[in-house]
């Protein structure tokens, strides 16, 4: 996927304007925030779930190596073959021998967010092999030429009207209004794709060490056909998706749909172990599993290792009052809201995303929704920082904060300062006791006015009071 | 009990009487208030933007100035929070420091926690005779759970009734340097909030936290609304606000 993350500001001005959108979102916010409010209330111990799983997430991180070792040798075990991929480029030759040396020339994928770091689509069409998304989300965007704006619901930008508008367009067909018929649209679409299709590809949600399984939590069904029908499966997924039991899977499993969509379980649960045995009447004759580092290995040796334990629910971006207002492609690359500005930076480079650390009000609403509790605030503000460092802020903000925190280290100069402040802009207030323009915070006054102060400093008056 | 005031920065420039108000409670509840006069700020912004050494250095300020108190009180929940939150984060990895740090954030409260749990005030001279919604601050919300304890306070105040707006919990959009940074998309949060608020259609909208007060109210008026005040809970409590009729 083309990286724009650099251009944040002006993407979410952009985004902010346009009134389909802000109808699309506030669908989004409506409909998942009680949803998991409302999944959640069940729960008596919601928080011991939660706490379990962030530690189940934290003891794989801290022994990675020995976990994806076990999952590879268990995997293989079941006639699968483990692939590690250290870039995106890595993964998608891997992927294109797999295609080559079993004559490919179609592909059907369930949603991958991984497939779209690595922009596997372009990669299968460079070389000439047809490939067909099949999650209904996904579907529409690749109709549509568009990348996902979130990592559950890839579509939630549209409207409806807009999904009617582009299917009617596309498939040439009457436009249709109804959710119901448009998806029957989709399906009939995609039914002669599944069963032509030589390759499925899907994502993995986790990998299970003890099993050498890997699992996908769907709601329509079409990551099963993915992953049955064709001869051959690819599964591609991050290095950090690794579980060690299906215990341990059992409890991340009670907190991600319940996170994600605000269900207590997802339509499916698929979880695919080894190819398919002589006594079995389905499966792919080959399983391929691609595990991706691209960064993530880096990230597992850095401060900002707790990233690692997402487990891509998107609550925290669908809970985000930044994200609800201007959407998910304003972030500019794959992964958007409180998750992505983290994992951005991270993956791609601070100075190619200096927006995002700050496209947050630290309001920490992410933090206590996440199910794995990651501290989502404390590792924008650990970005901020690093920018500070490398000097990748503007002149003009790292001067203002020089100049504020000389200031209030010296308590006669600032009360002094404070004063003549509180003097001027309670004048420039008037009688209506606000300020509408100010010259230098423009970014606040184009949207509200400024209350004037009061005209004296606290300190002043109460320096005054103790001498009387 | 010797109880410290931190009135913060934006008290002291923008609404001094919102520090009145805290020291008159405070004295009600029978401390001792002391405010130190060389306070100035906890570092909040240097922190929140990066400026770690810029935080830390009126972060050692801060402590050394409020050290001797029982208690530190401060009328808002992010500066309180910054203190007891987020000071030890600064001093991680600083023993002799960290030590000093951990005992101040444990004394540290914001307003209405101190005077509900720790004071135990039962009874305040304010009247307001009106409806009030309250706005929950993030920081003091998310960070030190201050939710009961200003509605425990405000239902003490003769005449007030409080009336909840939907999402009283979500962010205004202010954010320290994000509301000037993001102008746009600050405004566009702020005016959720206001939507709220304008749905219960109570006379005040009142809160614990100085940016949150600037935020509200300076889009409120842009949006013409001139009827609906925006008041700080230690105003209403102390009797200080403008009162509605
Ligand atoms: S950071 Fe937490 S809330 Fe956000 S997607 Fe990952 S697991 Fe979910």
């Amino acid at each position: 996927m083309q990286i724009s993350s650099m251009h944040f500001k002006a993407r979410a001005t952009q985004k902010l304007a346009d009134p389909d959108l802000r109808e699309a979102l506030n669908g989004l916010k409506q409909r998942f925030v009680p949803g998991r409010a409302a999944v959640i209330a069940e729960l008596d111990n919601f928080e011991e779930i939660r706490e379990a799983a962030a530690e189940i997430r934290r003891r794989t991180l801290e022994h990675l190596d020995f976990f994806l070792e076990t999952f590879e040798r268990k995997a293989t075990e079941r006639g699968a073959v483990v692939h590690w991929a250290q870039t995106w480029q890595e993964a998608n030759d891997i992927v294109l021998k797999i295609a080559r040396d079993n004559g490919v020339r179609k592909a059907v994928k369930s949603k991958s967010m991984v497939s779209e770091e690595c922009a596997l689509n372009d990669a299968l069409e460079g070389a000439g092999i047809e490939v067909v998304e099949t999650d209904l989300g996904e579907y529409i965007l690749q109709l549509g030429r568009e990348p996902p704006s979130h990592i559950i619901a890839p579509v939630i930008h549209k409207t409806r009207d807009q999904v009617s508008d582009l299917f009617a367009e596309k498939h040439a067909t009457p436009r249709k209004t109804d959710i119901g018929e448009l998806t029957r649209e989709a399906r009939e679409r995609l039914r002669p794709h599944f069963l032509q299709a030589d390759m499925g590809i899907t994502g993995a949600n986790f990998v299970v060490a003890e099993t050498g399984s890997t699992l996908i939590v769907t709601n329509e069904g079409n990551g099963r056909m993915a992953t049955t029908l064709p001869r051959v499966h690819v599964a591609i997924t991050g290095i950090e998706k690794v579980v060690p039991t299906l215990e341990d899977l059992a409890t991340l499993l009670r907190l991600l749909p319940r996170s994600a969509t605000g269900q207590s379980i997802s339509n499916y649960v698929s979880v695919t172990t080894g190819t398919r045995g002589d006594d079995e009447i389905d499966g792919p004759q080959a399983f391929h599993i691609i595990l991706l580092d691209a960064g993530r290995s880096r990230i597992l040796a850095s401060e900002f290792r707790d990233i690692l334990r997402c487990i891509r629910c998107g609550a925290c971006m669908n809970h985000c009052p930044v994200y609800q207002s201007v959407g998910g492609h304003a972030y500019g690359w794959v992964y958007p809201g409180p998750m992505g500005s983290v994992l951005t930076p991270n993956y791609i480079g601070l100075e190619n995303a200096l927006d995002l650390p700050h496209a947050a009000t630290l309001c920490n609403q992410c933090g206590v929704v996440c199910p794995v509790k990651i501290p989502l605030p404390e590792l924008l503000r650990k970005l901020r920082e690093k920018q500070y460092e490398r000097g990748l802020r503007p002149k003009r903000e790292r001067a203002a904060l020089r100049c504020w925190s000389f200031l209030a280290a010296h308590p006669r100069l600032y009360g002094w300062v404070t004063g003549a402040a509180a003097r001027v802009l309670s004048w420039m207030g008037g009688d209506r006791k606000r300020i509408a323009s100010l010259p230098f915070g423009r970014g606040w006054t184009e949207g509200r006015d400024l209350p004037a102060p009061e005209g004296e400093t606290f300190r002043a008056l109460y320096a005054r009071r103790g001498a009387r | 009990m010797r109880v410290g005031l931190f009135v913060t920065c934006l008290v002291d420039l923008m609404r001094p009487r919102i520090g009145f108000a805290a020291l008159s409670l405070l004295e009600r509840a029978g401390c001792e208030v002391q405010v130190p006069g060389t306070q100035t700020c906890c570092g909040q912004p240097g922190y929140n933007s990066g400026d770690r050494a810029g935080a830390r250095k009126l972060a050692e300020k801060l402590i050394a100035e409020f050290e001797p108190c029982d208690y530190v009180v401060v009328p808002s929940g992010s500066c309180a929070g910054m203190i007891r939150a987020h000071y030890p984060e600064l001093f991680s990895g600083d023993p002799p420091w960290l030590a000093r740090v951990e005992r101040l954030a444990a004394k540290t409260y914001e307003l209405t926690d101190f005077l509900v749990r720790i004071a135990k005030l039962d009874s305040v001279p304010g009247e307001y005779h009106g409806t009030v919604t309250y706005h929950d601050a993030c920081s003091g919300l998310r960070e030190l759970g201050v939710k009961a304890q200003p509605r425990a306070m405000l239902a003490k105040v003769k005449g007030l009734r409080i009336t909840e707006m939907t999402e009283a919990q979500a962010c205004c959009g202010f954010g320290g340097t994000f509301a000037v940074k993001f102008g746009d998309v600050s405004t566009r949060i702020v005016d959720v909030k206001c939507d709220g608020i304008a749905a219960v259609k109570a006379d005040a909208v009142v809160l614990g936290d100085l940016g949150c007060m600037l935020n509200i109210e300076g889009r409120l008026r842009r949006r013409g609304d001139e009827r609906t005040q925006v008041l700080h809970v230690a105003e209403v409590l102390a009797g200080a606000g403008r009162g509605s009729s």
